[in-house]
């Protein structure tokens, strides 16, 4: 905390309820790791936070181009908040292009940081800038804080050893530092950060830590800044432990733990792919949980060698993006077909084919729910939120095991790569769900149905039991049969097994009174933004009341009921209407409205008040 | 500790109670008959012995075996089999597949499984054609072959599967005749024997789309002087008198007396040898090498795996949820 010691002290300290930063630069210059380690501060300070890393796929676009540039943005709160922010208090540019392409999104009257040491006319040419937009007026209206942070990174790095260009790698420290300052955070996360990121190179230890050190003291010696802010801890997060989490390391974390409560061995076949990939790294690095990875030769292997590995009495795991779903597909439909166990983890991206790998979007919805050759029903659940990934994961491996049949879990870049704060669960109270193998041959039958509808999962190596599986149609034996009847038995079993899941999900709860003229019907990501916009809706006298959908084929039971309560059902979505299409046939007789948005980012709060006041207003 | 694998068992003992749907003729009624002997005589044991396959006539086998048995997709034999195999290495996992599965639209998988040596058998059979499809030209059919989707022939030049899997850096490759029962026999032993992949190719009869294209090499009245069997440590030779044989020189390999033939070693430290050994078949006038290519020690694809978790688990102790849960920077609201 800010205390007289602190240098700056004698400059004001004013109070604020909530921050959005932006920092933007090109890709090498470490801006996701700048907005990570503000995020991490901010965390452990005690503020709620979200946030949204925005970067391009290209891993290095030439450096200084618009197409390079790499954005970081998070708020950060004393009060409970739900999204990363509509528009920058303050942008932090690190060179010309990410000053364009971000200077839209500031705040009017907002507060610019600009590295002035990268716009000389060759830096504004590879930005196909014509003047310099700090001296064009372009900038009139904010208020700018110019600092040569080129310069002054290798002043603080005088006595470094470190080469020019090495140093020069250093001023995105110095850049937090500053931002350390302004908001009065913490210097140690980082500095121990350092320590285990660079524990083989001290020399990198050193020298970022003494750019962080002097552009927190910048602040404050050199005036830059008319005073320093506070964003006090919140007092509103439920009483607990947290930790900042994101996305995907939750849904890793989720399947050590899932398939440790179902007592089977996890085992992950996958093939890299954006923005899933650190799901595979992460439980790569989970060998001593039991945790077996394989880096298949291609997405359709990845698959197999999971449904292999299903087959064998592991649990399968396979995880991926849109493009990788795709090649999946016909394997899918095999462990649909042989009721084996699977968990499919999908975290979307921005399509059709390659589309935009590192931006958000959730139109793999009917994908996910139909896209199969023949009646191929498969369970699809939707994290919302890095802090609901872990247990939803557990729900899916769960489902998987319980109802033998492989589960879609679908996520986004955006809960991926977002982080927040998460309430750790006690995993006491999570109810384990062993796993039972068929051993006694005596009146087995493999297709055989317990009340659930489902099937006992005998596996190999178990004597007496030797059963043949396959992708053609079966009967209750397994054996090959192409008897009309048994078709329709099966397709009808297969159908009815997935549509019982419905009873084992809970109906989700309406946020705002149960009955009304109009509910705000989500899914996936959008969570944060959809109820910062029903709140604001509400402060503006609307009534309007919320739900939002984790389990979404089958649907939960009771929702006929609610929605029948209201006027309308608006539903915001990242796609062209995939949930409205979904809920229209299931539930025809209800006023679905979409409101789609495809632009590759999350919806504006103001977005989503604007159509919800629309409607209400006529 | 199962029933069946203290008393011996026999061929019928491997016989599944399904009802085979091959054509009458067909060449995989010979190579099952022998699987099915072989499994009884080598003392497998059915609980622990896993028959994974693609699509294609070859890959309704493990229907046919009273083993465990997966017939998966096609061409995704080979990446299945690795899932299986990797979740439960005291499997004994065997692939059947055919040309057109395995060198057409599963050729990645193949090569995957036998570059990553995932100690499975692969038994590829080769009847040059597709014929579940009915007939159309497959990648190991001949330049020229005339078929409803080749009106005017095809103009492809074939895969030669064994170059293919040498290649790959197959740590065993071997080939087979479908009714050649002590011959095939001799290879699944070896094959069984063998920590890795073993990639046999099995030249198989389709007698409806391709019948008897290998007759020229296999025919009784020719087989002596069309067929060289690679014995390991044993001489290169053939011949209805045994009296031709085959050696390397510096101009390459080249055809000898029996007496001045050399002694075939599937173990040397390159696959050159076998490789030109492989290639013989593309002159009709040199007879068409059967037996054991290549047959080389490596490591292991899952024991790899395994250890590898092994590790982990000694150096930083069984993982436990809750420490994953609970670890990094954390802190408390009360």
């Amino acid at each position: 905390m800010t205390t007289t010691e602190t240098p700056g002290a004698d400059l004001p300290l004013q109070q604020l309820e909530r921050v959005v930063i932006r920092f933007a630069g090109d890709s090498g210059d470490g801006m996701q790791i700048t907005g990570n380690q503000f995020t991490q501060t901010s965390a452990v300070f005690g503020n709620d936070l979200a946030t949204l890393p925005d970067f391009p796929a290209e891993i290095r676009a030439p450096a200084g181009t618009r197409p390079g540039v790499s954005g970081f943005q998070l708020q950060f709160s004393s009060k409970d908040i739900h999204t990363p922010g509509d528009a920058p208090d303050v942008l932090v540019a690190m060179n010309p292009a990410a000053l364009v392409v971000n200077l839209g999104a500031l705040k009017a009257g907002g507060t610019l940081v600009v590295n002035t040491g990268a716009f000389k006319a060759n830096d504004l040419k590879k930005a196909k800038l014509d003047s310099n937009p700090l001296e064009d007026g372009t900038l009139d209206g904010y208020r700018v804080i110019s600092v040569d942070i080129n310069v002054r990174v290798l002043d603080a790095l005088v006595d470094s050893t470190l080469s020019t260009k090495d140093k020069s790698r250093c001023k995105n420290f110095y850049t937090l530092g500053m931002m350390y300052w302004l908001y009065s955070r913490p210097l140690d996360p980082t500095v121990n950060w350092l320590k285990v990121k660079f524990k083989s190179r001290p020399e990198l230890i050193e020298a970022n830590e003494l750019a962080l050190r002097a552009g927190y003291n910048a602040g404050d010696i050199h005036e830059m800044f008319q005073g320093q802010y506070e964003v006090p801890k919140t007092e509103e997060l439920p009483a607990g432990t947290y930790r900042n989490m994101m996305g995907n390391d939750a849904i890793a974390m989720g399947l050590v733990a899932g398939a440790q409560l179902a007592g089977l061995q996890p085992v992950l076949g996958s093939y890299p792919i954006t923005p899933a990939s650190t799901i595979l790294e992460s439980l790569a690095s989970y060998k001593h949980h039991g945790v077996v990875t394989m880096q298949m030769e291609d997405e359709i292997a990845a698959i197999c060698s999971a449904i292999g590995a299903s087959f064998s009495g592991s649990l399968g795991i396979t995880t991926t993006s849109g493009p990788g779903m795709a090649l999946k597909t016909e394997a899918m439909g095999l462990a649909i077909s042989t009721e084996l166990p699977l968990v499919i983890v999908n975290i979307q991206r921005a399509g059709p084919s390659t589309g935009m790998p590192t931006k958000v979007e959730q139109s793999d919805l009917l994908q996910a729910i139909f896209g199969r050759n023949g009646d191929a029903p498969i369970p699809v659940i939707s994290c919302s939120r890095p802090s609901d990934a872990f247990e939803l994961t557990i729900d899916a491996v769960r489902i998987a095991v319980q109802y033998m049949t492989p589960v879609i879990i679908l996520s986004d870049n955006f809960i991926a790569n977002g982080a927040e704060p998460w309430r750790l669960p006690d995993l006491k109270d999570i109810k384990p769900f062993p796993v039972q193998f068929a051993e006694d041959p005596e009146n087995h039958q493999t297709f055989a149905r317990d009340e659930k509808g489902s099937r006992a999962w005998a596996r190999p190596g178990t004597p007496g039991m030797e059963f043949r599986i396959g992708g053609l149609e079966k009967d209750i034996d397994g054996n090959v049969s192409y008897d009309p009847e048994n078709h329709q038995a099966m397709t009808d079993q297969r159908h009815n097994k997935i549509a019982a899941i419905a009873q084992t999900i809970p109906t989700p709860a309406v946020d705002g009174p149960d009955s009304g003229d109009l509910l705000v019907l989500g899914w996936g990501s959008t969570v944060g933004i959809l109820t910062q916009a029903v709140e604001t809706a509400r402060e503006h006298g609307l009534p309007v009341s919320r739900m939002h959908l984790t389990h979404i084929w089958p649907l939960p039971k009771g929702l006929e009921e609610i929605f029948s309560n209201f006027k309308a059902i608006l539903v915001p979505e990242m796609n062209m209407g995939q949930l409205t299409r979904v809920l229209r046939g299931e539930m025809p007789h209800h006023n679905f409205i979409p409101h789609n948005k495809v632009t590759g980012q999350p919806f504006l709060t103001t977005e989503v008040t604007a159509k919800i006041e629309n409607i209400l207003k006529g | 500790m199962s029933e069946t694998a203290t008393t011996k068992l026999t061929r019928k003992d491997f016989v599944s109670d399904q009802e085979v749907r091959w054509c009458p003729g067909c060449g995989d009624y010979a190579i099952l008959a022998s699987m099915q002997k072989y499994m009884a005589d080598s003392g497998a044991d059915p609980a622990k012995t896993v028959f994974v396959s693609g699509i294609g006539c070859s890959s309704r086998f493990p229907y046919y075996m009273n083993t465990y048995g997966f017939h998966t997709i096609h061409g995704r034999a080979p990446a299945i089999a690795t899932g299986v195999k990797v979740a439960n290495p005291d499997l004994s996992v065997w692939i059947v597949t055919g040309d057109g599965d395995a060198l057409s639209i599963g050729g990645n998988h193949l090569a995957h499984i036998l570059r990553r040596n995932v100690d499975v058998n692969i038994l590829l059979f080769n009847n040059e054609i597709y014929g579940l499809t009915k007939g159309q030209y497959s990648p190991t059919s001949p330049v020229g072959t005339v078929r409803k989707s080749t009106p005017m022939g095809s103009v492809e030049r074939p895969f030669n599967p064994i170059s293919f899997a040498l290649g790959c850096n197959a740590t065993f490759v071997a080939r087979s005749i479908d009714t050649d029962a002590k011959h095939l026999t001799k290879v699944f032993a070896a094959a069984d024997a063998h920590r890795g992949t073993s990639f046999i190719e099995i030249l198989q009869n389709c007698v409806i789309f391709n019948k008897d294209f290998y007759s020229k090499v296999v025919d009784r009245s020719v087989r002596a002087d069309m067929t060289v069997d690679l014995r390991p440590g044993e001489q290169v030779i053939y011949g209805a008198e045994n009296d031709k044989g085959m050696r390397f020189s510096a101009k390459g390999l080249e055809k000898c007396s029996a007496a001045d033939a050399d002694l075939w070693d599937p173990t040397s430290a390159t696959e050159s040898q076998a490789y030109a050994i492989s290639q013989l078949d593309q002159d009709p006038d040199t007879p068409k090498p059967i037996g054991i290519f290549r047959s080389v020690e490596a490591q292991v694809y899952e024991q790899q795996v395994h250890k590898q978790v092994e590790a982990a688990v000694k150096d930083k102790g069984p993982g436990k949820v809750q420490d994953l849960v609970y670890s990094g920077d954390r802190w408390t609201i009360d």
